[in-house]
This record gives structure tokens, C-alpha cells and sequence, in this order.
């Protein structure tokens, strides 16, 4: 199991209690944000929409990385990674 | 990727602007070539608020020759926290014009435009051709799609900013050199997914990390220097105070900039694009929705269970008497349904209706069938019934 490390947006620290960076397991990205599920109850949801597919105003980033344009949910996270999850925000 | 001039230079330098701009002109990056096309240069900043404040003072300073300045709104006290172009005495004036009149007195050697006016799908086409670059200083996801269709129809640079409490982004969408707004984002989230500042609330100065960005970008595009910030996103976090780029492609598949666009002019509607809120709030609302005095009366009478759905910091700056709060959290959650009682009437209400709407889906949907929820929210209850509270 890789360890993963994963910055939250604001948005999303709720979930975290406050925390801005949380370690996650998982050999994919599948597998990471169902880690983050188990330990903070409900942020999949806000990644995921109701058929499991990351939201189009969700982007996640394995490294500087777009998972998007690689293979989505099936983009490996090998051991130390850093995954981002940047929500669109329209505030000006 | 550096990219070349995207303006050409001006003829010459008055000897006034040759003293004003002298820090910039002994940078050898910049120079008087670089100088003279900053003056040449005609650059539209889509709102004067909190990103647009410091955008603009800066691209005035820099001594941008034509600066646009686009907004619809007047000054609101609430502003000031952030929206450092305007000043206490300016409160009730179009943003536009108090705006114009801090650039130039910061600096009177540049031609200011005021479009004291809404940015929308029949002017949008008409006020853009008249620049060389737009930077984005809009609050609202439904403006944000129309400018970056605009700019990519145009093929105009668009130097985008977006920000929300501690978070910044900001980047350049230009489709002839790179990604475009709907290439990182292909949809905005649906209505109530994302609060906006008026929701969520932003630090005031993470409007000048983001807009400085902004004009950083701006001057390097039209000088044609340095690497622009084309097919990258700046995150910046000011909690942890990081900055963080990451990539950003050009999706092959983007119905605007892609191989086979399906978007060749701007849509109908952004608004609706966007949502103002989403279908099952709106249905939920027809017939129960009540004004500030009705609530009144029904709270005069007892028989409601009055549920404030904002967050707690909210609560705290004003309330409305008798209200329970319960975020709105709890009602996507819902775990909220077991706190509301069955034997009375349950009355909702938000900052300004929005998140109550959505609210008001979910407890209808739990067989809540009376519910109904306050229009305008907590701001009309206070316009309508208690003045003397504060408005936020």
C-alpha cells in the first residue's frame, strides 16, 4: 500500500477537521479517496458524483499531474505521492 | 514557452512618462521597448472589486495605456474590507467610476474607459474587440464561462484570478497558445455545490496575492517577456503560505477550443448554464416561499420552527430571535430531519434564500410537505423588520 499524501481545499477541510493535508492509502487514486472516505466520512461525495466519476468542476492531481488527462481514477499513486484536490471557486 | 509581444510598441515615451516609469525603464527585461508597448497596450479588467482593486491600480500604475474598466455594481460597505480602489466616501457610487477615479489620480498619463454597465451576452463580443487582454476580476461562475468564451472566440489572452477565504488560483487561458477556462474546468459546479464570497467569505489582502498575480501576468504577456502562465495553475494557500503550479492541458475534447468545437459563439444563457439554483430548489420553492412580514406574523403566533441553514460564524454576526440553527450540512447529510419537529410548520431561511432553497428540497422530499422558506433570507429580514441589525 502506497502512502499518500493529500492537500485539501478549503472547501473540503470540514471533512478534515480543519487539516489542510491528510495521509491516504492506496495504489490508485480509486483507492485513495476510498481511504479518505473511511477516515473523513462524506468527502468522497464532494470528489465523486453518483455514478463514482470525479466531478467536472473537480480537478485531482497526482503531482503536477491533471489525473483527467492520464488515467482517472485508475492513476497509480506510487509510495510518497502527492495528490490535490482543487475545486472550482468563482469568488472576485 | 515564452511567447512573443502580444502588443506593438508605441512610437515614443514623453519625457513625463520617461520620469514616471524610470524603475521600470533601467530594467533591462522591460526598457523602453518594453515600456512602450505597455503604453500601447489595451487592457479591460471585468469587474472593480476584490480582485479588481488591486488589478487595476497596478496595471494603472505600470502605466498600461488604455485601461477598460467594466462593472455594474455600486459600493457597498461591505466592500471595503477588500476592494482597497474604492473609499469610505464612495460607498453608493458605480464601482466603474469610483474605480476610474483612483486610477487616475494614481496616474493621469493613461486613457481610463468606464463601462458603467453588466458585462452580458449582447455587449460582450463588442467591448472585447476593443482590447488587446482581459483580465478577470468576476465573482460569479456564470460571467466566468462567458468571458472565457468570449476571449477563446476572440482569441484574446484572458488572465484569470479566483479566490475564496484562504485560496487563490489564477492562470492564462489563451486558446492559440494553450488551455483554455473550460479545458481545467469543463462544467461549474452545480448551484450550492461551491459558496461564494458573499457565502463563504474571503481575507481581504488574498485579493492582492491573486490580483498581483493577475497583473504580473499582464505586463509579461504584452511585453513578451518571461515565462507566461499559460497552461499552468498557481494554487496558493495562504494558511500554509504555499504556492503551488500545476499543469494544465489543453483537452483535445473541449467543446470550445478543441479539435471539432461544438461551441462556436457564445451560448443563450450563462445564467442558466450555471443555475442560479437547482431545479428541485427552484420547484420546492413555488408556493412556499414568505416574505420577511409573513414570517414575522408566524412567529408573532407561535406555530413554526423557525431553522436558520447558514453556518455558525454566520449566526453569530446577526440573527433573526427564535431561529435554530442548523447548517446546511446537516440537511445534505440528514442528519437535520430528526431535529425538525412534525406537529409544527418548519420555516427555513439563509443569507439570501439560495442555500435555504436547496434546503427546503430536501426536507419537502422527507414528507416536510408544508415547509416553507424565508425569500431574501436573514438580508430581507432585516431590510423589512429589524433595520437596525446589520447586514453582512
Amino acid at each position: 500500500m502506497s502512502s499518500i499524501s493529500v492537500r485539501i481545499p478549503t472547501i473540503l477541510r470540514s471533512y478534515t477537521g480543519g487539516e489542510a493535508e491528510v495521509k491516504a492509502t492506496g495504489s490508485t487514486v480509486r483507492e485513495v479517496v476510498a481511504d479518505l472516505d473511511a477516515n473523513y466520512s462524506g468527502i468522497a461525495a464532494r470528489i465523486l458524483d453518483d455514478n463514482g466519476k470525479i466531478r467536472r468542476f473537480v480537478n485531482v492531481y497526482v503531482g503536477e499531474e491533471d489525473v483527467r488527462f492520464a488515467d482517472g481514477l485508475d492513476t497509480p499513486t506510487p509510495d510518497g505521492a502527492q495528490i490535490s484536490i482543487i475545486p472550482a471557486v468563482a469568488g472576485g | 514557452m515564452s511567447l512573443p509581444p502580444l502588443v506593438e510598441p508605441a512610437s515614443e515615451l514623453s519625457v513625463d512618462e520617461v520620469r514616471r516609469y524610470s524603475r521600470h525603464l533601467i530594467i533591462p527585461d522591460v526598457g523602453m521597448d518594453g515600456q512602450k508597448r505597455l503604453k500601447n497596450a489595451k487592457v479591460l479588467c471585468v469587474g472593480a472589486g476584490g480582485l479588481g482593486s488591486p488589478a487595476l491600480l497596478y496595471l494603472a500604475a505600470a502605466g498600461v495605456g488604455t485601461l477598460g474598466i467594466i462593472d455594474f455594481d455600486v459600493v457597498d460597505e461591505s466592500n471595503l474590507q477588500r476592494q482597497i480602489i474604492h473609499g469610505q466616501s464612495d460607498v453608493g457610487r458605480p464601482k466603474a467610476e469610483s474605480a476610474a477615479a483612483s486610477v487616475r489620480e494614481i496616474n493621469p498619463l493613461i486613457d481610463v474607459i468606464v463601462h458603467n454597465e453588466a458585462l452580458s451576452n449582447d455587449n460582450v463580443m463588442d467591448i472585447f474587440s476593443g482590447y488587446d487582454l482581459i483580465v478577470d476580476g468576476t465573482d460569479n461562475f456564470a460571467t466566468r464561462y462567458m468571458v472565457n468564451d468570449a476571449a477563446v472566440l476572440l482569441g484574446k489572452p484572458y488572465v484569470w484570478g479566483s479566490i475564496y477565504r484562504f485560496d487563490g488560483q489564477a492562470s492564462v487561458f489563451w486558446a492559440e497558445h494553450g488551455p483554455c477556462y473550460r479545458c481545467l474546468y469543463p462544467e461549474p459546479p452545480p448551484p450550492g455545490m461551491v459558496p461564494s464570497c458573499a457565502e463563504g467569505g474571503v481575507l481581504g489582502v488574498l485579493c492582492a496575492s491573486i490580483g498581483s498575480i493577475q497583473v504580473n501576468e499582464a505586463i509579461k504577456l504584452i511585453a513578451g517577456i518571461g515565462e507566461p502562465l499559460v497552461g499552468r495553475l498557481m494554487i496558493y494557500d495562504a494558511l500554509e503560505m504555499n504556492y503551488r503550479s500545476v499543469k494544465v492541458r489543453k483537452d483535445p475534447e473541449c467543446p470550445l477550443c478543441g479539435k471539432n468545437p461544438t461551441i462556436t459563439e457564445l451560448l443563450d444563457d450563462y445564467e442558466a448554464f450555471c443555475g442560479a439554483i437547482s431545479e428541485e430548489a427552484a420547484d420546492a420553492t413555488k408556493d412556499s416561499t414568505i416574505t420577511a412580514t409573513e414570517l414575522k406574523d408566524l412567529l408573532d403566533n407561535g406555530d413554526i420552527f423557525l431553522v436558520d441553514v447558514r453556518e455558525p460564524n454566520e449566526y453569530e454576526i446577526v440573527n433573526i430571535p427564535g431561529a435554530t440553527l442548523i447548517p446546511k450540512g446537516e440537511f445534505l447529510s440528514g442528519a437535520a430531519l430528526e431535529r425538525l419537529p412534525q406537529d409544527k410548520r418548519v420555516v427555513l431561511h439563509c443569507k439570501s434564500g439560495a442555500r435555504s432553497a436547496e434546503c427546503l428540497a430536501i426536507v419537502k422530499n422527507a414528507g416536510f410537505s408544508d415547509a416553507a422558506h424565508l425569500g431574501g433570507g436573514v438580508l430581507a429580514w432585516i431590510n423589512q423588520i429589524e433595520p437596525d441589525k446589520p447586514a453582512y
